[in-house]
């Protein structure tokens, strides 16, 4: 689904990442792993099409990420950032509903076909039944389960997040990993988002991603735990002592 | 999903524009009843004088105030979404110091060049609409490379805090009597446009309110900030060109008639978000619009009430609106 070739990308001066590929398959739950300050949101948003200060291809469905126009990206990829907007007076559904943007009329007017999305995507993370509650009136939790609502209104094959769990207590950074993980099973989608949790990414993911400065390693889980890949970047031993 | 509110909110914001456009024509030096202004109106038997009266001065003004209120306040609305700052307002860009310039240069310049003194209405509010047209120029094509939205936004403060130090040099350097005049002209008034005059204003208003209209699912989805509004879809760059043009053509036309008229912009915005209840801009556009046009004709009937200049009665109205918008909504935000 997401093919990374000959790809290299960098912060100011930094070489982040150098001729790496990889390739993510259209279903299933990448974890990105990597150190403080590797790259994990540069090489994400690079992917969302928010950064093109990029060299090599990234191909999303075998089409070159630079030729999709942002109108037909956005119903290609959807993308949960860091940021979190607390709009005054804004119930959820209405946060869902401009999920739907890429699809509706230049009014925004919904058709009975959007509000089904809107209020199905709400069910689909939990929270059919704060539709009618005010978005700064919600927890972090909530708060980060409509924003991933309304990615999914916009009906992509790729969802990315960059570190969704952060903010969020154990439990419920459990929860909306494995709420992820149904997703992206039951809707068949490609979900890529990066995390500093290498628990719940070894327990939870299909895949995982772990930049090995100025490499890219790309394998499913138990192949990626075995290479000892993570516990060489992360230091494990080390920290241990 | 609000319907049945709006449903009542609606009418009831366009009787009170209505009521207070009806005071509005009432209330002036000369005492005229309603009976006679109806007369005058509708082309009745009344004399020439009065005529003059309603149709050429209270007509006029009445309509400027109107379409001057809701054309600031859209376009403190747009600034407000576009830059997520609650602060934020018609002025932003730099459209009144723009404008400034314009008619600095036009009032107090051509003296300096010899060109006698010029107090032409229509060469005033050409010289501020080619100023705020200029400013905005300069910031758009900033706004096209520079990524950051808070740039543009401190490039626009600082880029109108260099042009007023140039006005300010300007009238330094001028004689009493044309200073005089461009003091008067950034006291703003309603009053200074005449009937011909209201042809070209009046079509720019629409015009900018065309696009505001245009732009309304934008702001929707620029109320997330910018980085959301691309994965979703929006072509930042036209999106941002189309709002800014029709501020210019709201705010910068306005000043060029009317002077800079402030508070305004900033504080209707916020009075319609706690009026309406609601973020969305479907809502709240027509929401500000209406109310915007009623505050300002409200501010004329004391205007001429206390026979005090325009400004002062917005500053003194809209300041304890801001603050009291502030205070009670501690996290205010957009």
């Amino acid at each position: 689904m997401i093919e990374l070739s000959d790809f290299s990308i960098g912060y100011g001066s930094k070489r982040l990442l150098t001729n790496v590929g990889a390739m993510i398959p259209a279903s299933g739950m990448t974890a990105l792993l990597g150190r403080n300050g590797s790259g994990k949101s540069t090489l994400l948003r690079a992917i969302a099409g928010l950064n093109a200060d990029y060299s090599g291809e990234i191909k999303i469905a075998g089409v070159d990420l630079r030729k999709i126009t942002p109108h037909d990206r956005a119903k290609k990829i959807a993308f949960v950032s860091t940021h979190r907007p607390r709009i005054s007076n804004m119930k959820c559904c209405d946060v869902v509903a401009i999920g739907r943007a890429p699809y509706t009329n230049w009014m925004g007017r919904m058709q009975p076909q959007d509000e089904q999305v809107v209020y199905a995507v709400l069910e689909a993370v939990g929270m059919g039944s704060f539709a009618d509650v005010s978005i700064d009136k919600m927890s972090d939790g909530e708060c980060q389960r409509v924003m991933i609502a309304r990615a999914l209104a916009q009906e992509t094959p790729v969802i990315l997040l960059d570190e969704p769990t952060s903010f969020l207590d154990i439990p419920n950074r459990y929860e909306l990993c494995r709420l992820l993980h149904n997703l992206a099973e039951k809707h068949n989608k490609c979900v890529l988002f990066s995390t500093h949790e290498l628990d719940i990414a070894k327990s939870i993911c299909d895949n995982i991603m772990l930049i090995d400065t100025p490499l890219l390693h790309n394998m499913p889980t138990n192949a990626m735990i075995a290479s000892g890949h993570i516990d060489r970047v992360f230091n494990i031993s080390d920290v241990k002592r | 999903m609000r319907n049945v509110p709006l449903k009542i909110m609606f009418p009831i914001l366009s009787v009170v524009l209505i009521v207070l456009f009806a005071i509005d024509m009432i209330v002036g030096s000369v005492h005229i009843s309603p009976r006679e202004i109806v007369n005058a109106l509708i082309g009745g038997d009344t004399d020439e004088v009065t005529r003059t009266i309603i149709i050429n001065i209270r007509l006029v003004k009445a309509t400027v105030a109107m379409f001057a209120g809701a054309a600031l306040s859209i376009s403190g609305l747009q600034m407000q979404t576009l830059f997520r700052n609650p602060l934020a307002g018609p002025y932003v860009l730099g459209i009144s110091s723009g404008a400034s310039l314009g008619v600095a240069l036009f009032i107090l310049g051509a003296p300096l060049f010899g060109m006698g003194t010029v107090m032409n209405s229509l060469g005033i509010a050409g010289a501020a609409w080619i100023g705020s047209s200029l400013v905005l120029l300069v910031v758009a094509s900033v706004a096209h490379r520079v990524r950051d939205i808070m740039v543009i936004l401190i490039l626009g403060m600082m880029f109108s805090s260099g042009v007023s130090a140039i006005v300010e040099i300007l009238q330094y350097l001028s004689k009493d009597e044309s200073l005089k005049a461009f003091v008067i002209w950034t006291m703003g008034s309603l009053g200074d446009v005449v009937t011909s005059e209201l042809w070209i204003l009046l079509p720019a208003i629409a015009i900018g309110i065309i696009l505001s209209i245009i732009s309304i699912k934008w702001l929707n989805i620029l109320l997330f900030g910018e980085e959301y509004a691309l994965t979703m879809g929006l072509n930042l760059r036209k999106c941002r060109i189309v709002i800014f043009l029709s501020t210019t053509l709201l705010a910068g036309t306005i000043t060029a008639f009317c002077g800079p008229i402030g508070f305004v912009g900033l504080a209707i915005p916020h009075v319609s978000r706690l009026v309406c209840d609601n973020s969305d801009h479907r809502v709240l556009l027509p929401t500000t619009l209406l109310i915007g046009a009623s505050v300002l004709l409200g501010c004329d009937v004391l205007s001429k009430m206390f026979t005090l200049p325009i400004n002062a009665i917005t500053a003194l109205l809209g300041i304890p609106i801001v603050v009291w918008v502030v205070l009670r909504n501690k996290t205010m935000s957009v």
